[in-house]
């Protein structure tokens, strides 16, 4: 974007042709295929005025399954930033060959179906799986551990899914970290400890705050892997609404999906506010 | 010699279990497929084909197989003559530029089951629910925003100097596009095009709202398997999935480091 030729370049060209008219196509199939479909969703939502709305917020199972979204979401969350921040760590103090392993495994998991990987996880977990065939086939154990179904199968398969979108942001932030500035603090007496959580903690604070809501939204919108490592106490509100449609309850799963989509936009807004505002302190 | 601080190691230790944590499970599924024993995850040192050629059998995974390929195909297809042409636009710096780029974004911030039940809701109205036609063009609006991206930034990369070399030399606009802009950007294209073949291939989500009996996705059947029970067939297929998604995406690497 900053080359020489692309000042240049505005002009003659711009005259050739009006861009948003090549956009235009892409624009209507989104307008039709994308945001109708959510206004669709709003309306068959209030089929029955606002009353799926106070039915739905009070509802003692739907509450139960919110607070099990916020909360399962939360939880892997801190997992993610718990684990991400030592391995993005060790990437950005690694040199050029490890680092770019160290890269390559995040991305694998990442490109890969997340059905096969919560399939992964199942054959891994189940109580004739590997885990607990090799713990039981040792002799440590007499019965299997009651790993699947259960909110440890959950965060589990969750976390594997959702740490990549924590070790990415963590990782670009950390490279634009100035070198010099802990080479200062260094040279002021600082030990390493102090030195990390006084100069390097918080310059990396954009990167945990941009990876932590990313993750924490991406994971309030979970369907596939809860339902399939998961018990019934650890529905959640993704998993409600697929049943509902397949129930063809559609203005409650309208509703539910309005819920959802309220809460990660306000949160989004909030990513997309507090990165640009960081952008701009940089710049 | 240097020595190496003990939380240095500590570290370290972290993030090789971290790591492991990672690619352990991704990669399972490959020896799981070739394993003798029917009980999934019990590695009993025999090793079979037996699970591939039981895919490969069933008439079931094959009409799956037939309808995720049709799908991914028209989606790909789809998103990128869509997407094409966006990219080619918004390089050339319009007025809402910004504005369009971000709304053509929006999608893939979207939780895949919302937009599972918006276009269900939508699609249900049109007729076109349980329809391949359905599938592609929900598929088309995830696979959009990646062939924008992908191919802004070959555009981006484009000097401008040999299109006004071809203007100047009298093509028109049409020559100018299929001669010069086209096999400037094809990396870019290609790039995108894969992208938008392994997100309609892998994409499970929508496709459980959209499909029904006949028109299942090999994701969607396997889904459905999953719930009832796991199989070492399930691995099998796994792997062809993984496998076809995993050359997709380094060809799409290769792309990428050609162009830069």
């Amino acid at each position: 974007m900053t080359s020489p030729a692309s000042a240049v370049r505005r002009a003659p060209l711009r005259a050739v042709s009006g861009g948003w008219l090549l956009a235009l196509p892409a624009l209507v199939f989104l307008a039709v295929l994308f945001l109708w479909p959510l206004l669709k969703m709003g309306q068959e939502s209030l089929t029955d005025g606002f009353s799926t709305y106070s039915d739905v917020l009070s509802s003692t199972v739907y509450r139960r399954v919110f607070w099990t979204t916020a909360a399962t979401a939360g939880l892997v969350t801190s997992i993610c930033l718990l684990i991400g921040f030592p391995y993005a760590y060790v990437m950005y103090r690694s040199s050029r060959t490890t680092r770019t392993l160290l890269l390559a495994v995040v991305l694998l998991p990442f490109w890969s179906s997340l059905l096969v990987r919560s399939f992964a996880w199942i054959a891994l977990l189940q109580d004739s799986g590997l885990i607990n065939q090799t713990l039981t086939g040792v002799g440590i154990l007499d019965e299997p551990l009651p790993l699947i179904r259960t909110q440890l199968g959950v965060l589990v398969g969750m976390v594997h899914i959702m740490l990549p979108y924590m070790v990415l942001p963590l990782f670009a932030t950390m490279l634009r970290i100035d070198d010099r500035l802990l080479l200062a603090a260094t040279s002021l007496g600082a030990s390493p400890w102090r030195r990390f959580v006084r100069v390097f903690a918080p310059l990396s604070a954009a990167g945990i705050f941009a990876g932590a809501l990313l993750v924490f939204t991406i994971s309030l919108g979970f369907y596939i892997t809860p339902a399939l490592l998961g018990g019934p106490r650890q529905t959640m509100i993704g998993e409600v609404i697929a049943d509902e449609v397949q129930q063809f309850a559609l203005p409650t799963a309208s509703a539910l999906g309005m819920v959802l989509l309220a809460g990660t936009m306000i949160l989004l807004g909030i990513v997309v506010t507090a990165l640009s505002r960081a952008k701009e302190r940089t710049a | 010699m240097r020595t190496v601080p003990a939380r240095w190691l500590a570290l370290r230790a972290v993030a090789v279990l971290v790591g492991l944590f990672l690619i352990v499970p991704t990669l399972m599924v490959v020896p799981m497929s070739f394993n003798g024993s029917s009980t999934l995850g019990v590695l009993n040192g025999d090793w079979t084909t037996r699970w591939y050629s039981d895919l490969f059998g069933d008439p079931r995974w094959r009409a799956a197989a037939a309808n995720s390929l049709k799908i991914a195909l028209g989606t790909t297809a789809l998103s990128l003559l869509l997407g094409t042409l966006a990219a080619w636009g918004l390089s050339k710096g319009t007025r809402f530029g910004e504005l369009i780029r971000g709304a053509s974004l929006a999608p893939v911030v979207i939780p895949p089951v919302i937009l599972g039940v918006g276009m269900y809701t939508v699609l249900l109205r049109w007729e076109l629910t349980g329809s391949l036609t359905g599938l592609v063009l929900a598929h088309t609006v995830l696979a959009l925003p990646f062939v924008i991206v992908s191919v802004s930034a070959s555009f981006a990369q484009l000097d401008p100097v040999y299109e006004r070399a071809a203007m100047s030399l009298g093509a028109n606009g049409f020559q100018r596009f299929v001669r010069v802009v086209v096999p400037l950007v094809a990396p870019g294209v290609v790039a995108g095009g894969l992208f938008a073949f392994v997100t309609s291939w892998d994409e499970i989500v929508v496709a459980i709202f959209l499909t029904d009996a006949s028109t299942r996705t090999l994701p969607v059947e396997m889904w459905i398997q999953m719930r009832t029970q796991v199989t070492p067939t399930l691995a099998a297929l796994g792997t062809a999935l993984f496998a076809l998604s995993t050359v997709a995406l380094l060809a799409m690497q290769l792309l990428r480091r050609d162009e830069s």
